[in-house]
Order: structure tokens, then C-alpha cells, then sequence
């Protein structure tokens, strides 16, 4: 009933092809924004946007460029702490050896590093597929942790190993306040989400949807797998090396490689399964998804008076998340998107049943 | 000279370890398609079982003698598994039969966190141990040709023999039992197995029993070694390139895989690590495997992949 | 899909969203002083982890038993981050203002303690770091927030030295020989290194640096490489696993465990009691502090926490070494308040920065410590603006067998080389982070 395309009648080719033909979605996506931009710096406390909502700002953006990778062109994985290991700690060095630097400019040159470092661990997916391309991508991930570990050049000659970055600022606004960290990341997530969209719609999405479909088929009608495959993990790898240089400089602000372990790889591979292979809007579901739930688990022993030792709680927090993965694997196998999706078809028929 | 044979005597002892654990994987891959994640939390899973029935038979039975103790346990443990094969089979995999394969592995990895999960919040999170009486104390062969000795881990060799009687054991139970006939049917073929009467939830649930004791064998054999905790699981991590290099479908390329990757990773540390400030051998697995995989995309031993269009 | 399935999973998801977003009763303002609990009860280092965390509110609970700091009684609350980095910055933010005010931090993690580095001055609370942390924090000048009291790496690899030093006759005995450092590859595990290096060029000794991938279960080419290059001594600075693993390998490999010398967090039961007999004769530097049955803190809280079954852990556990550094840290968080207490008011609740004045200016003489049940574990303690240690006393522990005993009298760093290292870090650190030492001003406030 309220959900309809009624009377909204395009007349242009521009206007049939944006990206939210339908005017409800226009408003509920200005909304949305309003909200994010003006409304949550205002109200949210600090603990919320310091723990839960700048985490999962700079994880979503990860999880939306493995999402391109996996969900997209169909490459598994596993390597992605990796990369995002590579954009922090490139953007550091940028950062720390070129005085007056620009932030924004360190990150994405960090996110060129990631992508260049990308590209290469990438080359193995020309030969192999699935399964062992994700084994294979596990070797980025060890060897990147190593790297960061030994080589002494990439941490500055630190002696631990561990580097920090403070005092940052753009344009002359310093970004020290939650408030002002997390419009920051927002506005990377939004002009990245953007970007991305749009490289999906286009040809070269296209050519990675149809990788990832049949490639041999893809190959036999002219589309060339290097080039598709090797694009995919060039963006994916650049949006995650971004997503990592966040990371350290906005949300840790002293790191070391552990910070960017395997666990890190799964987790992202976690929010781009839950929340939707091949969606835009199921990279922020999934995000989440994983970012929220570990904390509710753990806060509500206290919401509900439920006296519960911290350990036990935290085996509790696996035990449910491990159940709710599979759980969610099978009540909609396609993620939360897909939920998401049925429910908004469900909406354009309410009131009424089919 | 003398180090070398002890570096390679080592990795070999190592890699039969390794193995074990991926002997579990190839398993369940061959008989369901599934890559099983949650392997490595089986291995610890299976583990702190046998260490804690270990500790709480005694008190309760009375019986004091060791040999019957451990025995007691590892039938226990044994019965864990096959329950929670069961388990895992009707509400997991039974649920998810014709999902595609990223699905299943998500699925795993979702058994891998509940399985941590629940032997911590079980068993505690302390180091356990498991005595099985192998030796500890090393033993040093042709001391006369070589200074020092060859240095020979007794504890290992022990290990190592039983991982070859477990494999043997496999071999036969595949080749001479009606089950193990079934399961090679499945393997090979799902639906022409179906078709001619074998029931696949069965065989499933048979493949991740024995997939489970394999797992309690290697977490007897590891936590000997290392002591029951937490990262018993990490161990695991080591098992993917050797399945990897020896192909999924392989069992005795799950035996190659891991003598390979066990050689080849204690003499990359020995040899090249020092070259490179050291630890290097986590990774040099992986690079391994790689390099085998683009000449060989289906591993050594495994099927090759063929596409239809 | 079916719509009961879809029900379901809406449902789940729409409660978890509704309980998020519905913000928790606040908490009333207690008139209580709050100490905030940072341990791992779970994960790959908990078996040290737990007996830390024990020890540390068993010691609260103990104050409060004895009528709280001048009558203000303590509240705790304990949020488990599993040695990983980001989850204790996550605890940090949701404990820094809960009961009204975090009035300090004690993260056990070297990782954990470098993240909040940089936002405890923010936020005004305190950093204690009994024995760990980072070794440049020493210096008070740069890391006003800092307070590595007792001890930290430099001090713990320079006492060791020593003691390998008197081993052999004498410092310059020390020429020519090898020595090894098998190391947790993590900026805990390389901390010590920037010492021994030093060490290793005023003595003459080849140091052999020997990284173990975390979290260390895997060590037989480490300890190969060990039997190969045959060093006289073996330093092992690891923790969790990766330290009973070294020296089962030691064993498997035959080297000799009495010339093996642990770090402080390399020498605790749950590193050796599985192995028994086979680690006897590893020796480990003990912080001032080793396994303490007999003292009088134990029997304290023997008597008025766990006889009234207030206990945290079991009993057994009480007087171990862990668990002594968990009791040693709290009772020198609250010494820190009770000190702020003089300056600004007995019994009255303190603000971070209040007891952060506090810990800059301990002054734990022995008399106060016996009376606190520490004598013959402690020797004295004084922090000042410029020394946030405050003292750099050790000894060496042995395994015997079945328990630790000390097998050295109290050995003493040499300022000599520490200090200047100290101040040369802590200047690189203030320089990276466009921080200003204090001047002396600041510091009589």
C-alpha cells in the first residue's frame, strides 16, 4: 500500500537507470543518511559510537570489498586481515615519514599498497579456484603477519614492533572526538558504498558476476578472465587496505600485526556469508550483525540480572554465535539481504496477501 | 651432516602428525563434499574429553591403574564423538543437503566457534594433561659417526606409529568391511549410491564418527605432545595446506602431504629461517602448497577438477 | 523459505536491534571506589591468565573485608578480553565511566596496554602496569599516565644477566659465550631484546635471537636450532602455551633446563606442572614476588575471603606466583588511592587523575608493606614524577620438582644502562606522538 511505483513515471533513460528508481527508497535512504549524519553524533553515547558504531562503520567498509571479491566475482578469500594489515601499515609509513601529510591522502596510498600486494597474492586465482584459492590465499595472510613482525623497516625501527599514530586531522578539523571520528569514517563508508554500487551495476561488474556464474562459459562469449579476476581483487584489495588504515588510525591508534590476524580474515568472511554474497546493503547487514552480537551477548547477563561469570559468558557468546551462524545458514541460506529483500517484496503487496 | 638427518627425521615425525589431523578432513570431504573447519576444534573437542574423563574415572570408579583409566576414557571420548557426529548430522548437515559448498564450510566454521565454545565452558580452559606413557626423554642414534648423535624423539617415533596403525587400520576397514565399501561408493558418486539403495544420512553420520575418533586420536597424540588447551585447534590451521598439496580427495595423499609439508617446513626454518630473522616456517607451508597447486591444481594426488559447461 | 522460518528470523533480529538500541538503567552514583577488571578467562593464555585475575579481586575483596581504603569501599566488575587487542579497547570504553569512574586500568597485556596508551591521558585514568607494558614508560616526564611500578622487561633481562654473571664467576666471564633468547614473536616478546643487545656489546656475549610464531606451540625447529648452535644459557620470554612448550621441547631435545632462565612471565606453575620432574631446574626471574603460601596476605585472604566463601577460584590456587602478581597489583592500585587519599581527602571517592597523583608519589616502605602482609615478599617501593617504576629489585626462582623456591638473594638492574636507554625510547616515543615532557612544574602538582 505504501510501498508502490504508482504514478512514478520516469522519462528519461538517466532516471530509469539510478539507483533508487522507486521515491519511497529515495526518502527512506535520505532519511537514513539524515539520520546517520546529524542525528547520531548528536544523541549517541560515546561508549556507542566509540565501541559499536565506528567498528562497525570501518568493518562494513572491509566486508563491502570482500564482498566484491566473494559475493561478486566469486573468488574465496581468506587472506583479508592480510590486506588490511598492508593499507594500515603503509598509510603509517606514509603518515610518519612524509611530514605534513594529509590523512586522507596516507590512507589512500595505503590502499594502493593493499591493492598492489592484492593483485599479486590474486595471480594464483588464474590457475585455481574455490577451495584451494582460499588455502592459497591463507599463505598472504601468514606471510603479511610475518613481514610486519620482522621487517623492521615497515614498523619504523621500532623496537616492538608496535606503532601508533595520534594526532590527526583533515583540512584543519582535528578528528579526536567520537563524534568527529565517526563522521569520518561515515564519510568514507558512504563515498566507497557509492563507488562501489556503481562499479557493480556497470560493465565490469557484470563481467564479474558472470565469473563467478560459469567462467568457463564467461571466457567462451569473450570476457577475459585475467582481467576480470585480477580487477576484482585490485578494487576488493583497495577498499579493504582503506578499511585497515581506518582501523589502526581511527578505532586502535597503537597497533600490531595480532591486530590484523586470521581471525580478523574470518570474521570478515563471517559478514559478507551472513549478511549476503553479492549485496551492497548485505555487507552492512552482516557487519552488524558480527560487530553487535558479541557485544549484546556479553552485556546481557548484566541487562537481564542474570548473574554470569565473565568466562562463562564468553563461551556462552561463541557457543550462541556458532548456533546462530548455522541457524541463519539454514533458515535463508542467501543471507540477510535476502531477508531483507522478502521483506520488502512482501511490503509492496501489504496489506494484502498475493 | 648429523643436523640435517635430525631436521629431517623431525619434519617427517611432524608431518605424520600433521597428517593425522588432515586425514579427518579428506574424510568427510571424500564421503560428503563438506571441507570440514571445525575439524580442528573436533581435535580439541575430542581431546579435553579424554584428559577429564582421564581425571574424573579414578575418583568415581575407584580404579587406580592407568592402562584401564586411559582406556575407559579414550572408549569414552570415543562415544562423544559418535554422539556428536550424530548431532552434527541431523541438525546441521541433514538441513543443508543441497547447499552450495561455501554454504557448508560457513556451517562448519559455525560448528567450529560452538565446538570451542562448549569444551571450554565443559571442560574449563585450563592445560590438561594426557598421559598415555609415551617417552619424553630423547635418544641419540649413531653417536660414533656423528658428533652429538642424531637426536631421535622418542615421543615422536611413538606417535608416528601410531598414526601408520591408524592409516593401516583405515585401509583395511575401507577395503574389507561392507561399510567401508559403502562409504567409497558414496565417495565416489552420491547419487549413484542412492540409487542403488545405500542411505546416504547413515553413511554421513558413519564418515563424521570415524572423522571424529581420527580427531581423538590426533588430540591424544597432540595433547601428549603439547598438553590439552585452546590451541590444540590451531593446529589444524597446519593440516589445510597439507590437503592442499596431498589434493581433498586423497587419503594417501594426506599421508605425502604431511611428510612433505613437515620436511619441507622444519628445514625452510633451519635452513632459510636464520636468513630472514626466523619464523618463517609459518608461512612456508602455505607458499609450498601454493607453488604445488599451479603446477598441479588438484593437488598431488587428488582428482582432477573437471568442468562441464 | 518459509514464512514460519522467516517469522523466526525476523523476529531474532528485530529483538536484538530493540535490546540494543533500549539503553541500559543507568547506574546510580555509587559513593564506591570502582576497579575496573581486565583478564582472560578464555583463549589461548588463560591458563595464566585465570590464577592473575583470581589473585587480583580475591586482594579486593580482601580490602573490603578489612573495611575498604579509609572506609571507601571498592566495586569491581570484570570484562574478559581474551588477550586480543581490539576486545580490550571495547572493554575500556564500556567500563571507563561506568560506577561512576574508572579509577584505574590493569590491562595484563602488552598489546592491550599500547592501545590504551593513547587514550588513558584523554580520558584521565592511570595505566598500572605491574611489570609489563611498555619499558620506556619508566619515564615519567613523557608517559605521565604510565605506571610500569616494580618492574619491566629491561629490568627482568639486566637481572637475569646478572645472575648468569654470578653463575660464571664474575660479568667479564661473560665474553665469548651464547646466549639465546627464545622469544613470543609479539612486542611483549621483543621488548627485552633492545637490553640484551646492549648487554651483548658491553660484554662480549653473542646473542642469538630465536622468534617463535604466537602462540608458540610450534617450537621444534626453535629447539633444533638451539642443539645445533649450542648456546650456554637459554632465555625464554613467552607466555601461555608457548612456555610449557619450550621446555618440553627443551627436554625432547635434551637440553639442560638448568641453564634455562625465564622471564617473569615464564615462570609460573601452569608453565611446569605438567612436566613435573622433567622442568626441574628451570629457573625464572621473579618480580620481587614468587609463589608465597606462607606470607601473611595469603593467610589473610585464606581466612576472611575464602573461609566466608567469598573466594574467586579455588583454594589450591592461593600463594601461587600468578596469583600473588594478580594480589601484588591490586594492592599497589589501592596503595595508589590511598596515598591520593592524603592529598585529597580520607575516605573520600578518587578520580582518576586524583590517583594518578597518588601513584606518582607511593612511598611503600617496608614497615607498610609488612603491615599490608607482604613481608619478605616486597622490598620497598617510591615512584616519583620522573621514576614511575619505583623499584627494580629481583630475584631468581627454581623449579624443583613440585614448587618454586628462590634460589638467588635480591638482585638489582643497573640503572646505569637502563636509564639512559629509558630516556632515549621515552624522547623517540614523545617525538612520534608530538607529545612535551613535563616540565618540573607540572610535576609538583
Amino acid at each position: 500500500m505504501l510501498y508502490r511505483e504508482n504514478g512514478q513515471f520516469k522519462t528519461s533513460y538517466r532516471a530509469d537507470q539510478q539507483v533508487f528508481p522507486i521515491l519511497q527508497d529515495r526518502v527512506a535512504i535520505a532519511l537514513l543518511l539524515t539520520l546517520a549524519v546529524v542525528a547520531v553524533p548528536l544523541l549517541a553515547s560515546e561508549y556507542l559510537m566509540r565501541a559499536v558504531l565506528i567498528p562497525f562503520l570501518i568493518l562494513s567498509l572491509a566486508a563491502l570489498g570482500l564482498n566484491i571479491l566473494v559475493g561478486y566475482c566469486g573468488q574465496i578469500s581468506l587472506g583479508t586481515g592480510a590486506f588490511m594489515a598492508v593499507g594500515a601499515y603503509a598509510a603509517y609509513n606514509f603518515q610518519v615519514r612524509i611530514d605534513g601529510m594529509p590523512v586522507i591522502a596516507s590512507l589512500l596510498l595505503g590502499g594502493v599498497f593493499a591493492t598492489l600486494v592484492g593483485v599479486f597474492f590474486g595471480i594464483p586465482s588464474l590457475r585455481i579456484k574455490g577451495l584451494y584459492l582460499a588455502v592459497a590465499t591463507l599463505a598472504a595472510q601468514f606471510f603479511v603477519d610475518w613481514a610486519f613482525l620482522r621487517i623492521r623497516w615497515f614498523t619504523h625501527d621500532n623496537p616492538s614492533g608496535s606503532v601508533s599514530v595520534a594526532g590527526l586531522s583533515v583540512f584543519g578539523f582535528a578528528i579526536e572526538t567520537p563524534a568527529q571520528k565517526y563522521l569520518f569514517c561515515l564519510a568514507f563508508l558512504i563515498v566507497f558504498a557509492a563507488l562501489a554500487k556503481n562499479l557493480v551495476r556497470g560493465a565490469i561488474g557484470r563481467e564479474w558476476m558472470a565469473i563467478r556464474d560459469m567462467d568457463v562459459a564467461a571466457a567462451v562469449i569473450g570476457i577475459r578472465p585475467v582481467y576480470a579476476k585480477l580487477t576484482a581483487f585490485a578494487v576488493s584489495s583497495f577498499i579493504v587496505g582503506v578499511s585497515g588504515g581506518l582501523w589502526a588510525f581511527v578505532y586502535l591508534g597503537s597497533w600490531e600485526p595480532a591486530a590484523f590476524s586470521i581471525d580478523r580474515s574470518f570474521q570478515l568472511l563471517f559478514m559478507v556469508i551472513i549478511g549476503g554474497l553479492g549485496s551492497i546493503m548485505g555487507s552492512f547487514f552482516g557487519a552488524a550483525f558480527i560487530v553487535v552480537l558479541p557485544i549484546l551477548l556479553d552485556n546481557m547477563p548484566q541487562w537481564f540480572g542474570i548473574p554470569l561469570d565473565t568466562a562463562m559468558a564468553s563461551h556462552l557468546t561463541f557457543m550462541i554465535f556458532g548456533t546462530l551462524i548455522v541457524f541463519f545458514l539454514i533458515v535463508e541460506p542467501l543471507g540477510l539481504a535476502r531477508l531483507w529483500s522478502t521483506a520488502k517484496e512482501k511490503l509492496r503487496l501489504w496489506p494484502f496477501p498475493h | 651432516m648429523g643436523p640435517f638427518l635430525e631436521t629431517l627425521l623431525g619434519g617427517l615425525m611432524v608431518g605424520m602428525l600433521y597428517s593425522l589431523v588432515a586425514l579427518g578432513l579428506v574424510l568427510i570431504y571424500k564421503a560428503s563434499g563438506v571441507f570440514n573447519f571445525a575439524q580442528g576444534a573436533m581435535v580439541l573437542f575430542a581431546a579435553l574429553v579424554m584428559a577429564r574423563f582421564a581425571d574424573w574415572i579414578p575418583p568415581l570408579t575407584g580404579l587406580n591403574n592407568k592402562f584401564v583409566d586411559n582406556a575407559l576414557a579414550f572408549a569414552g571420548a570415543a562415544l562423544v564423538m559418535v554422539a556428536l557426529a550424530w548431532v552434527v548430522q541431523k541438525l546441521v548437515l541433514g538441513k543443508l543437503v543441497n547447499q552450495e559448498g561455501i554454504t557448508l564450510l560457513m556451517a562448519t566454521l559455525g560448528i567450529n566457534y560452538f565446538l570451542e565454545g562448549a569444551g571450554q565452558a565443559l571442560f574449563g580452559n585450563d592445560i590438561y594433561k594426557i598421559d598415555i606413557g609415551l617417552p619424553k626423554e630423547p635418544i641419540f642414534l649413531f653417536e660414533t659417526t656423528f658428533p652429538g648423535g642424531v637426536l631421535v624423539n622418542q615421543e615422536d617415533v611413538a606417535a608416528a606409529l601410531i598414526a601408520a596403525v591408524l592409516v593401516a587400520l583405515l585401509a583395511l576397514f575401507f577395503q574389507k568391511t561392507p561399510t567401508g565399501r559403502a562409504l567409497r561408493a558414496v565417495a565416489d558418486d552420491h547419487q549413484a549410491a542412492q540409487s542403488i539403495g545405500i542411505p546416504l544420512d547413515r553413511i554421513w553420520v558413519i564418515v563424521w564418527a570415524v572423522a571424529g575418533i581420527v580427531a581423538l586420536v590426533a588430540g591424544v597424540i597432540w595433547g601428549s605432545k603439547l598438553g590439552v588447551q585452546f590451541s590444540l585447534s590451531l593446529v589444524a590451521l597446519k593440516a589445510l595446506p597439507v590437503v592442499i598439496l596431498g589434493g581433498l580427495t586423497s587419503i594417501p595423499g594426506a599421508i605425502v602431504g604431511g611428510l612433505i609439508i613437515g620436511v619441507g617446513e622444519k628445514l625452510s626454518e633451519i635452513y632459510i629461517g636464520p636468513m630472514f630473522g626466523g619464523g618463517v616456517e609459518i608461512w612456508f607451508a602455505y607458499v609450498l602448497a601454493l607453488a604445488f597447486l599451479l603446477f598441479r591444481p588438484q593437488g598431488l594426488f587428488g582428482e582432477k577438477i573437471i568442468d562441464r559447461v | 523459505m518459509k514464512s514460519r522460518s522467516f517469522a523466526y528470523a525476523t523476529a531474532l533480529v528485530g529483538t536484538a536491534l530493540a535490546a540494543l538500541l533500549a539503553a541500559p538503567g543507568a547506574y546510580a552514583q555509587e559513593k564506591e571506589q570502582f576497579f575496573p577488571v581486565l583478564p582472560y578467562r578464555t583463549g589461548a593464555y588463560a591458563p595464566n591468565g585465570v590464577p592473575w585475575a583470581n589473585g587480583y579481586v580475591d586482594y579486593l575483596k580482601l580490602v573490603n573485608a578489612r573495611g575498604g581504603i579509609n572506609g571507601v569501599k571498592i566495586i569491581f566488575e570484570e570484562c574478559e578480553t581474551g588477550y586480543a587487542t581490539d576486545r580490550g579497547v571495547e572493554c575500556y570504553e564500556r567500563l571507563k565511566g561506568k560506577h561512576g569512574g574508572a579509577t584505574l586500568f590493569q590491562p595484563l597485556s602488552t598489546g592491550i596496554t599500547f592501545a590504551l596508551t593513547g587514550k588513558a591521558p584523554a580520558d584521565k585514568i592511570p595505566l598500572v602496569t605491574v611489570g609489563y607494558g611498555l619499558s620506556e614508560s619508566q619515564d615519567g616526564g613523557v608517559f605521565k599516565w604510565n605506571f610500569p611500578i616494580a618492574g619491566t622487561y629491561w629490568v627482568a633481562a639486566d637481572a637475569i644477566i646478572q645472575e648468569i654473571g654470578l653463575k660464571e664467576g664474575g660479568l667479564a666471564k661473560l665474553k665469548g659465550k651464547k646466549i639465546a633468547l627464545v622469544y613470543h614473536d609479539s612486542p611483549y616478546g621483543k621488548e627485552p631484546i633492545a637490553l640484551l643487545q646492549e648487554r651483548s656489546k658491553m660484554l662480549g656475549f653473542e646473542l642469538q635471537l630465536l622468534p617463535v610464531t604466537a602462540p608458540g606451540v610450534e617450537q621444534k625447529s626453535t629447539w633444533l636450532q638451539i642443539r645445533q648452535s649450542k648456546p650456554d644459557y637459554v632465555l625464554l620470554w613467552g607466555w601461555g602455551v608457548m612456555n610449557s612448550t619450550a621446555i618440553k621441547e627443551a627436554q625432547a631435545t635434551g637440553y639442560p633446563r638448568e641453564k634455562m632462565y625465564g622471564g617473569w612471565w615464564s615462570g609460573a606453575e601452569p608453565d611446569v606442572k605438567d612436566l613435573g620432574m622433567g622442568a626441574k631446574g628451570y629457573n625464572a626471574v621473579a618480580m620481587q614476588h614468587g609463589a608465597e603460601p606462607g606470607s601473611k596476605v595469603v593467610k589473610d585472604i585464606l581466612s576472611m575471603v575464602h573461609d566466608k566463601g567469598q573466594g574467586t577460584g579455588p583454594r589450591e590456587e592461593v600463594g601461587s606466583v600468578l596469583y600473588m602478581r594478580g594480589a601484588m597489583s591490586a594492592m599497589i592500585g589501592v596503595e595508589g588511592v590511598r596515598r591520593a587519599q592524603e592529598r585529597y581527602g580520607k575516605g573520600k571517592v578518587m578520580t582518576g587523575e586524583q590517583t594518578r597523583w597518588g601513584l606518582e608519589n607511593l612511598a611503600l616502605d617496608q614497615k607498610k608493606l609488612d603491615a599490608l602482609g607482604f613481608a619478605g615478599v616486597m622490598r620497598p617501593i617510591s615512584t616519583s614524577c620522573a621514576d614511575h617504576m619505583g623499584a627494580n629489585w629481583a630475584r631468581i626462582e627454581t623449579w624443583d620438582g613440585t614448587k618454586w623456591v628462590f634460589t638467588s638473594d635480591w638482585l638489582q638492574a643497573d640503572e646505569q644502562i637502563i636509564k639512559p636507554m629509558v630516556k632515549a625510547a621515552a624522547n623517540k616515543y614523545a617525538e612520534e606522538k608530538k607529545l612535551i615532557r613535563r616540565t618540573p612544574e607540572d610535576c609538583q602538582t
